[in-house]
């Protein structure tokens, strides 16, 4: 296999870089080792563009993520994914709080966001009646939105495929092969890839590829995000982000309503070791609901159908890196990709597009490139007539298996067969939403595997709920 | 759109939708259709092959498809219409819409409309038990229907979390397949389910049954690895000091169930926040007049031949109303006295009949006198040596001229 751009990670980031690579003449290969795009960082998250409004100003982080923002109206159109320009509200609580608001504010102009507003308590109260009513003032942030991460991460990966680029998934990169003082290509577990470039984009494991090509100078230091999701049809709701005022430790819990009507609340800050630990625990869901009650003091989280947990791929030493060498050339290292990951993979497509340029890599723009991608058609946000009429094309669609989210079989085999197939019970769920409702694949579940057998041509015990490792049945009853 | 008209609708063919249908044929509705989102009839019975139902109704232990298999021969027999593989997206007072995959989306117009969409499972997220999450964390109803209708097998070595029927009845089929069951864990210092089931269950095989214990943490990233228990203080929290890891690949979870309302709430039916269902009357009747409910969309049985008694009576009901037969005044609310955490039906219009009055009690008590009254005037009293919140009592009232009703169970 032989690529001019070898791009490991097929996350937010790793996806935008593939997609932006495809404007160009160029032969990508994007690897992963999941058995998904979007299978980490990308989709356990607050789901929020930023504006960059709390960036520390003048650094690259404050400078991609402010630049990213007014992409997305255009991008989410063109891709056809759901995001929703809903606005932060940043409620100051106490008088301290209060106090700090002019600071925030000079902050968020320091960083070019020139549209945050002053809002009264009188303000506050009528967007968001739900806030503590004890809040003494506050911000608004016009441009903090919300997105379907999930469907992000498909829809650039999907229209990078429309455009030419390859994806190779249960892919894991095992060692990467210089000639003197460049690059040549990785070897996988799928085998030895050539490429020109090799760009790291591996997120959490982004440390470890740097050692692959002899780079030591950081270390991943994940960062856990426990998060609560609430039940649509919670008693006590917003319509904004709420963002708390930020403290010297931490930058604190929000909550917020997801792209699909649920509410998310949360995330804890820990620091970790393990790499792989993403557990939830009674003391980090237990401060989640002790500070955001101090936001939202009738919070229901016993309205909640899950809790998750992501870990941020936060470097030490910290801060959002983009870097070539001299000593390793053809090659591009990302590492420090945190939380603003999701709003900046956008232009650090762009970016890193230009930096390969930079180093040489001979770029043709693509005149035939593709910039509309049409996602799965969802049968639920029809009319009564839509629907009927795409029944009569397709039985399919007319059998509702997933009853919380009204989700079709015909999406479901739509999303096996799409160009990115779905081929886990996982990877159904974050493109349509099967088994993200109230009773969490209880239901849907049993038929979900049963239609990834029957369309993968594989037996039920093959399906996994996301690795290879993840059975979710153990072969027939005797 | 395809548009069809009848007297009754029912939505949903389990054995409340069953029962209900049967009954409003023998009392005299013409056009009586079921709208079932399965393949076919049954409900969750169609997952419940072993024995154990029908000991009250009929009079023998019949398996779950045994015991519908009875009310769909009379259904068909009777001239009871079903629509299968359809899922019924919206009710009003008048109208069901359902999709299909060969008519597409349906419109059916109904006089009077039954309610029978049965119930949910509590899942772990409702809990919260905190940990990684990993495939192998199963609802037992899930687990039931993967091994049951699919001739899946979910596991090999097994801890379930809750004490009620599913998961006790899941620990003896999951034996009976292979699998080792390591404990049923109960956070209550009681069953949750019933002793019969108890005995037969988990006694017979040697299960350990741990009470006052409960999950605090699931460990493995791709597969469930093992769980760690622990017991519980008189508060329910857990004794760190207690704590142990028990390697298994899956955790089966018994926690509860919830009536299915989702239909019920969007038609603004009001719901009781204790049974979580609708509040009905005697005659099952919501608040919207010419929709009734029935079995455990109202409230979660444990007996199914109570849900078909019921259901009898939810769609003789709306044969009644469908005919414009039913009796129409002001209902008395039933009030809960001691330890009574809910009674069903809710409230009870005054008429010269015997109303049969089902109830939960709060907590167990030993050696109780259960009564009915109104005011002074004692309608009813039983003794009982024991009361249970995992079995449901019933009493049965003449409620003619009634002014108030009250359930109460006290000590003898």
């Amino acid at each position: 296999m032989k690529a001019d751009v070898l791009v490991i990670g097929a996350g937010a980031v790793g996806t935008a870089i593939t997609r932006e690579l495809t404007k160009y003449r160029l032969n990508v290969i994007c690897v992963d080792k999941r058995e998904d795009v979007g299978g980490d960082c990308s989709k356990s998250n607050s789901a929020i563009i930023h504006t960059g409004y709390d960036a520390k100003p003048g650094t690259l982080e404050s400078e991609l993520v402010v630049a990213a923002n007014p992409q997305y109206d255009k991008l989410t159109r063109d891709l056809d994914i759901p995001f929703k320009r809903i606005g932060a509200i940043l409620p100051a609580i106490t008088d301290e709080q209060f106090a700090q608001l002019p600071e925030i504010k000079e902050k968020a102009l320091k960083n070019r966001v020139y549209d945050v507003q002053y809002l009264s308590k009188e303000q506050i109260l009528e967007m968001e009646p739900n806030i503590n009513p004890e809040v003494k003032g506050g911000l608004f942030i016009p441009r903090e939105s919300i997105i379907d991460p999930f469907i992000y991460v498909v829809a650039m990966a999907e229209n990078a495929v429309a455009n030419g680029a390859k994806f190779m998934l249960e892919t894991e990169v095992t060692g990467i092969r210089k000639e003197g003082d460049r690059v040549v290509g990785a070897e996988t577990t799928k085998g030895y890839i050539e490429a020109d470039y090799i760009v790291n984009a591996a997120g959490l494991f982004c440390d470890e590829i740097a050692n692959m090509v002899g780079k030591f100078d950081y270390t991943v230091v994940p960062r856990k995000g426990q998060f609560y999701i609430l039940d649509k049809n919670t008693g006590c709701k917003v319509n904004h982000i709420v963002l708390p005022i930020p403290t010297k430790i931490t930058k604190g819990k929000l909550m917020t309503p997801t792209i699909h009507g649920n509410m998310l609340v949360g995330p804890t800050a820990e620091d970790l070791y393990d790499k792989y630990d993403k557990s939830t625990n009674t003391e980090g869901l237990n401060s989640i609901r002790d500070d955001v009650t101090k936001l939202i003091p009738g919070v229901m989280l016993q309205d909640t159908i899950t809790q998750f947990c992501g870990l941020r791929a936060n470097r030490n030493p910290e801060g959002l890196n983009i870097d070539v060498y001299d000593d390793v050339k053809h090659y591009v290292n990302l590492s420090g990709v945190r939380s603003t990951g999701l709003t900046n993979s956008v232009s650090v497509g762009a970016y890193v597009a230009n930096l390969l340029r930079e180093i040489g890599l001979k770029m043709e723009f693509n005149e035939n490139f593709i910039e509309k991608r049409k996602g799965i058609v969802c049968i639920r946000e029809l009319s009564k007539e839509e629907q009927h009429k795409k029944i009569l094309e397709n039985p399919l669609y007319g059998n509702i298996v997933c009853r919380c989210e009204s989700v079709t079989e015909g999406e479901i085999v739509d999303a096996i067969h799409s160009p990115i197939p779905a081929k886990s019970v996982d990877a159904i769920k974050r493109r349509l939403r099967a088994g993200m409702g109230r009773c969490q694949g209880g239901f849907c579940g049993p038929k979900v595997i049963e239609i990834l057998a029957r369309e993968l041509g594989c037996e039920p015990k093959d399906i996994c709920k996301n690795n290879s490792k993840s059975y979710m049945v153990c072969g027939k009853v005797k | 759109m395809n548009k069809i008209t009848c007297d009754v609708c029912i939505v949903g063919g389990g054995p409340a939708g069953l029962s209900a249908a049967v009954a409003a044929k023998k009392a005299g509705a013409k056009d009586v259709l079921i709208v079932e989102r399965d393949e076919a009839l049954g409900g969750i019975l169609q997952q419940c092959i072993h024995p154990g139902f029908g000991l009250k109704l009929f009079k023998e232990e019949l398996t779950g498809p045994e015991y519908f298999g009875r009310f769909v021969d009379e259904a068909n027999e009777l001239g009871v219409k079903a629509l299968l593989n359809s899922m019924v997206l919206e009710v009003t007072a008048d109208t069901v819409t359902c999709i299909n995959g060969e008519l597409g989306v349906c419109e059916i117009s109904a006089k009077a409309i039954v309610l029978a969409m049965g119930c949910r499972e509590r899942t772990r997220a409702n809990i919260v038990i905190p940990g990684t999450r990993p495939a192998g964390v199963y609802t037992a109803g899930t687990a039931q229907r993967l091994i049951n209708r699919q001739n899946e097998m979910v596991g090999k070595k097994v801890v379930i979390l809750g004490s009620g029927d599913i998961g006790m009845i899941m620990a003896r089929r999951m034996t009976l397949e292979g699998a080792k069951v390591e404990a049923v864990v109960e956070i209550m210092d009681f069953l949750a389910g019933l002793t019969r089931n108890r005995v037969q269950c988990l006694d017979d095989f040697g299960i350990p049954l741990l009470l006052s214990h409960t999950i605090i943490d699931i460990k493995g990233n791709d597969r469930v690895e093992s769980v760690v228990i622990a017991q519980v203080d008189e508060n329910k929290k857990p004794i760190m000091s207690t704590a142990r890891e028990i390697e298994c690949d899956t955790l089966l979870l018994s926690v509860g169930l919830i009536p299915e309302n989702e239909l019920t709430s969007n038609a603004k039916i009001e719901i009781s926040p204790i049974t979580k269902g609708p509040k009905v009357n005697q005659y099952m009747q919501t608040s919207i007049k010419s929709v009734f409910a029935c079995g455990n969309v109202v409230h979660v049985n444990d007996l199914v031949d109570n849900v078909s008694a019921e259901s009898a009576k939810a769609g003789e009901s709306a044969a009644k109303f469908a005919a414009g037969k039913l009796e129409d005044s002001t209902a008395v609310t039933v009030e809960t006295g001691d330890n009574v955490r809910y009674v069903c039906p809710q409230s009870v219009i005054p008429a010269d009949e015997k109303v049969d009055l089902y109830f939960r009690v709060m907590k167990p008590q030993k050696g109780v006198v259960i009564t009915v009254t109104d005011g002074d005037n004692v309608l009813f009293t039983r003794k009982a040596i024991k009361v249970n919140p995992g079995e449901m009592e019933k009493a049965t009232v003449s409620v003619k001229d009634i002014t108030s009703l009250m359930v109460s169970v006290k000590e003898a």
